[in-house]
């Protein structure tokens, strides 16, 4: 067809071809694989929500999940619940939407996180199964910029919405080994039975040098060594969804007894 | 049709007597970045070799039709393509693995290994013998890869493959962790001292 592999028609027709071709096994391999990609993506969500709450156990993560977690919708501002399928909504893209969340600045974007969402979902964990009605566990999904990245993380609360009872480092690019040990189990279990505020109800975490933190404190938490940036991520992550801008208009009500209906 | 020494020479010349880190010193960037732990070295290991095999073997086949003056576009669409169904299908069945290398298994479409051997052997060569050659090259880039991570990941975190090995003092254990290989500037250093060894053994590798 063509004499000259140089020639200008020879070029275009060999560069499109190459293209159509490659477009549609790129495109056939993604639409593939997306069940199986969105299925991980969800089950390892769930997985890192039971870990929280200390539920998890061997490899059932969705039966474990159904069985013990309960998903709601809560509108941040009012600390009320929204009446909305959860299954139906992303909250990774609502906080970074422009009409689902607000922008922060300045002081009040402690966390470094720029925007947030309107509505977040809250998991409720029952130890005995949903329908025993005994609520073991509330989950609330943070997140906060460390030292190179943003620092996801699921809190488990006691149902008194102030002590803590897991918390889990679930995605972030910090240095492996350095800012990377926010996903060690030891670290985190520093957190457990702390109180997420003071008596007058603002946010109390602290991140102390490593070796600084008292044990009896209800509030003192050793910072990682060799990671100061992080671990200060960590604390103003804390400040943040601890405060009036995250989850504490929810978490009043719920030490005012929001939860006692059901 | 090639030889079986042929055949040989092409799959595991590139491992120690031609290694593309060692002696052509190419990947380097990627090398630094995934070697802290074994696993993640050799999920790009076989993700690496997979992408070098196959975009050879489809240059080879097409060598004699890609006009000179776009050769590269063509030869980067063809990588590129492969390396975004190896990041599909890693993210559908390696989830955990795939979460951790996230970028840089994108990263390969700039791998110079990969250009490099399309450049400068598909082109030129039938596509079995092209397809080989980059099993090879890729072999040689693993091969490297798992010894910077066995050190790494070893001294750096006391663990091989995730099984611990030298108990860790923050765990109970005896051992100090050195966290400068957990850094990526150390595997310059490992990467240093392995060319050091390699052509100590092999002086016909050292440059006039």
């Amino acid at each position: 067809m063509f004499s000259n592999n140089d020639s200008i028609g020879k070029t275009f027709f060999v560069v499109i071809a190459l293209c159509l071709v490659c477009a549609v096994f790129v495109a056939t391999s993604a639409v593939q694989l997306r069940p199986k990609q969105t299925e991980n993506k969800l089950l390892d969500a769930q997985k890192n929500i039971l870990v929280a709450t200390g539920l998890l156990s061997g490899d059932n993560v969705k039966e474990l999940f159904t069985k013990h977690i309960q998903e709601r919708l809560v509108d941040l501002n009012t600390g009320e619940f929204v009446d909305m399928d959860p299954a139906k909504y992303d909250y990774r893209k609502a906080m970074k939407a422009p009409e689902t969340s607000i922008k922060l600045d300045g002081a009040e974007d402690k966390a470094s996180i720029k925007s947030r969402a309107n509505v977040a979902p809250v998991y409720f964990a029952y130890n005995d199964g949903i329908e025993s009605g005994k609520l073991s566990a509330i989950v609330l999904p943070i997140h906060g910029y460390g030292l190179w990245s943003t620092m996801h993380a699921f809190l488990a609360l006691d149902k008194d919405g102030n002590t803590i009872k897991g918390l889990n480092y679930y995605e972030h690019a910090e240095t492996p080994g350095l800012g990377g040990e926010i996903q060690n189990p030891k670290w985190v279990a520093q957190f457990v039975g702390k109180k997420l505020f003071d008596e007058a109800g603002n946010p109390a975490i602290k991140i102390l040098k490593p070796g600084n933190a008292v044990a009896t404190s209800a509030h003192d938490v050793d910072g990682l060594s060799g990671a100061t940036l992080t671990s200060n991520g960590v604390q103003y992550t804390f400040e943040f969804w601890a405060g009036a801008k995250g989850f504490a208009p929810f978490l009043t009500k719920v030490r005012d007894g929001a939860l006692n209906n059901g | 049709m090639a030889s079986a020494k042929e055949i040989k020479t092409l799959v595991f010349g590139p491992v120690f007597a031609n290694n593309p880190i060692a002696l052509q010193v190419l990947g380097i960037c990627s090398a630094l970045a995934v070697t802290t732990k074994l696993d993640k070295a050799l999920v790009m290991g076989i993700a690496l070799t997979l992408v070098t095999a196959f975009s050879s073997m489809f240059i080879s086949m097409i060598r004699n039709h890609i006009p000179s003056s776009v050769r590269i576009i063509v030869q980067m669409t063809i990588i590129a393509s492969l390396v975004i169904v190896v990041d599909q299908v890693l993210k559908a069945f390696a989830y955990n693995v795939a979460k951790e290398l996230s970028v840089f298994v994108g990263l390969i479409i700039t791998n110079c290994i990969v250009m490099g051997r399309a450049e400068a052997y598909a082109m030129k060569s039938p596509p079995l013998m092209s397809f080989l050659d980059g099993i090879g090259n890729g072999l040689g880039y693993t091969v490297l890869l798992l010894i910077v991570a066995f050190i790494r990941e070893l001294f750096g975190s006391g663990t091989v493959f995730g099984v611990e090995i030298l108990p860790l003092i923050s765990a109970g254990g005896w051992y100090q962790p050195m966290g400068l290989l957990l850094m990526p500037p150390s595997a310059f250093f490992i990467i240093g001292l392995f060319i050091w060894v390699l052509r100590t053994f092999r002086p016909e590798q050292v440059e006039k």
